[in-house]
Parts: C-alpha cells; sequence; structure tokens
C-alpha cells in the first residue's frame, strides 16, 4: 500500500519535472538576447543597487542565497558535531614572537572594519555579505594565531549567528507580505549609488556578513581548540 | 601586459601541477594557495572583482589554514 502511495507520488513529480524540462527551449541562444542583456538593462531601475552582481545575488535569486546560508550552517554544524570535544584540548602556552603580536594587535580592528564596510557597501562596490563574513573570519583567525589564550565566547557566537539566520527569512517573509514575493523588495529604493538605498538588501547583506562572519570563526576556534 | 599575462600563466600551469605531484602535504597546500592567489588575480582582470575578493578571502586565506590544521592533526607526508 505504501509503496504504491511512493510510486504514485514520484509518477506526479515526475510529470511535472518533464513538463518544466519540455518546456525549456534548449539550442537556442537565450543569454545573449534574453537574460544577460535584461538583468543589465534592468538590475539597476528595479533594485536600486549600483552593484549589478548584487542586484542580481541578493535580490532575483536572492532564494538561491538563502539556499547556501543554509548549506553553509549545515557544513559548520557537522564540523562542530564531529570535532567538539567535551574537554578541548589545552593549547600550547607559548604565545607568538612580540612583532606577530604587536603588529596583530593593530591590524586586528582595521580588519574588522575592512569586513564590516565590505559587507555594509555590497550593493554599491564589490563585494558583500560572504566576502565581509570571510575577511572578518580571517581577522579572528589572526588572533587565534597569536595569542594562543586568545579564545570567543560560543554562546555568543552562535546567538550571533541564529539571530542573523531569522533576520534574513523574516526580511524575506516581509516581502511576502506585504510585496509580491518571498524576498520582495518592499522598502523605498531611494537614490541609486548612496549607502542607504536599494531596499533591503542592505540589510539582507548586513545579516549575511553577521551570519558567516560568526559561523566562520566559530568553526576555526573549534579546529584550533583540537590541535595541540 | 600580455607578457605578465604569460608569466601568470605558467605559474598557474605549473602550482597546479606541484599539487597534485608532491609528496609533503604542506608544500602541496602552498602551491594550491598560489593557485587560488593567480586565479584571483585573472577574475579582477577579467572585470569580476566580486569573485576575486572571495577567491582572495576564502581561497588564499581560510582554506589553506583549515588544511594546514589538518595536516598538524594527521601526518605531514603522502605514502
Amino acid at each position: 500500500m505504501r509503496k504504491a502511495i511512493a510510486v504514485i507520488f514520484l509518477g506526479i513529480i515526475g510529470y511535472y519535472l518533464l513538463a518544466t524540462f519540455f518546456n525549456i527551449p534548449f539550442g537556442i541562444a537565450r543569454v545573449l538576447d534574453g537574460v544577460g542583456f535584461k538583468y543589465l538593462a534592468m538590475g539597476v531601475p528595479d533594485t536600486g543597487a549600483a552593484n549589478v552582481v548584487t542586484s542580481i545575488v541578493v535580490n532575483f535569486r536572492g532564494f538561491d542565497t538563502l539556499g547556501e546560508v543554509t548549506v553553509l550552517f549545515l557544513a559548520a554544524t557537522g564540523m562542530g558535531a564531529l570535532l567538539h570535544h567535551r574537554e578541548p584540548m589545552k593549547r600550547s602556552r607559548q604565545n607568538a614572537s612580540i612583532i606577530v603580536k604587536a603588529g596583530a594587535r593593530i591590524l586586528f580592528p582595521l580588519i574588522i572594519i575592512l569586513g564590516a564596510y565590505v559587507f555594509v557597501h555590497g550593493h554599491l562596490t564589490p563585494g558583500g555579505g560572504f566576502q565581509g563574513g570571510a575577511i572578518i573570519a580571517s581577522g579572528f583567525l589572526l588572533m587565534f594565531m597569536s595569542y594562543r589564550s586568545y579564545h570567543v565566547n560560543h554562546v555568543v557566537i552562535s546567538r550571533v549567528e541564529s539571530l542573523a539566520g531569522s533576520t534574513f527569512v523574516i526580511i524575506g517573509l516581509f516581502g511576502l507580505v506585504y510585496g509580491h514575493s518571498f524576498l520582495a523588495n518592499v522598502l523605498p529604493l531611494g537614490t541609486v549609488n548612496t549607502l542607504f538605498s536599494a531596499g533591503v538588501i542592505p540589510l539582507i547583506y548586513i545579516a549575511v556578513g553577521f551570519k558567516v562572519g560568526s559561523e566562520l570563526t566559530g568553526l576555526l576556534d573549534t579546529m584550533l581548540k583540537t590541535v595541540k | 601586459m600580455d607578457i605578465l599575462l604569460i608569466i601568470l600563466t605558467v605559474i598557474l600551469i605549473v602550482a597546479a601541477v606541484m599539487t597534485i605531484r608532491k609528496k609533503d602535504l604542506v608544500a602541496a597546500v602552498i602551491s594550491s594557495s598560489v593557485v587560488s592567489l593567480i586565479a584571483s588575480i585573472y577574475f579582477y582582470l577579467l572585470q569580476a572583482p566580486d569573485v576575486a575578493l572571495t577567491e582572495a578571502a576564502i581561497g588564499v586565506g581560510l582554506s589553506t589554514i583549515i588544511f594546514m590544521i589538518t595536516i598538524r592533526r594527521t601526518r605531514r607526508m603522502e605514502e
């Protein structure tokens, strides 16, 4: 009985997949006279983001970005589950040399500011949430490498991460309620090329930046704790 | 400009081959980060600065460190 139901469901899914596939005109050059030019022409006026890549990544294909963030979250969760020790190995007390330590203290705030700049200005200049988050994580890595006693609070990191992830989904749901679709741009677009423009795109990129940064930092800390 | 591109491409190919052939895994990881570095220069030259930033931050920085930590936990030489 259950097998029969499963076969029926598979048949329904397969029928719709096939019907969709046969609707796609394979072999016809659609990139040059369709999608690409449309994105280039409509990207800036439709979304208000001066960076066309951001207008595609966060607005036209925002749902893909949510999927990518989820994949990263799953990878970090799996790694934490595999490597987490109840009694973390004590990292050796030896610190890095005085030059590295002094340099790290000066560079650390600058790297954090650069990362924040990259994801706050994601809709104006190249870069965005993923890049800014990775830069912030590399700043924390510098501190982990130079000061062996430096550690981050995992409770705070996981709170920041889940808060940022929920913010992304809640912004998307606002689009569903007040706009026409999930992640629709419900805020005013403003003037192109200013910081407060492009509606929800900066908010989403700030959430993604916090999420990626805290995730990678926690991941590096978990990994470094397993090394003597 | 053409000379620079040729030199970069040669280094890219040599580093990629070294990544596969080296028995010392630390050397292999460093060569793969050289591949990422040159790829990020190429992305920048091909007017894709977004991808170049990603490649520089993740390919050169974070993934190299993660491989290094893993090598530290396991063995350095490949059999």
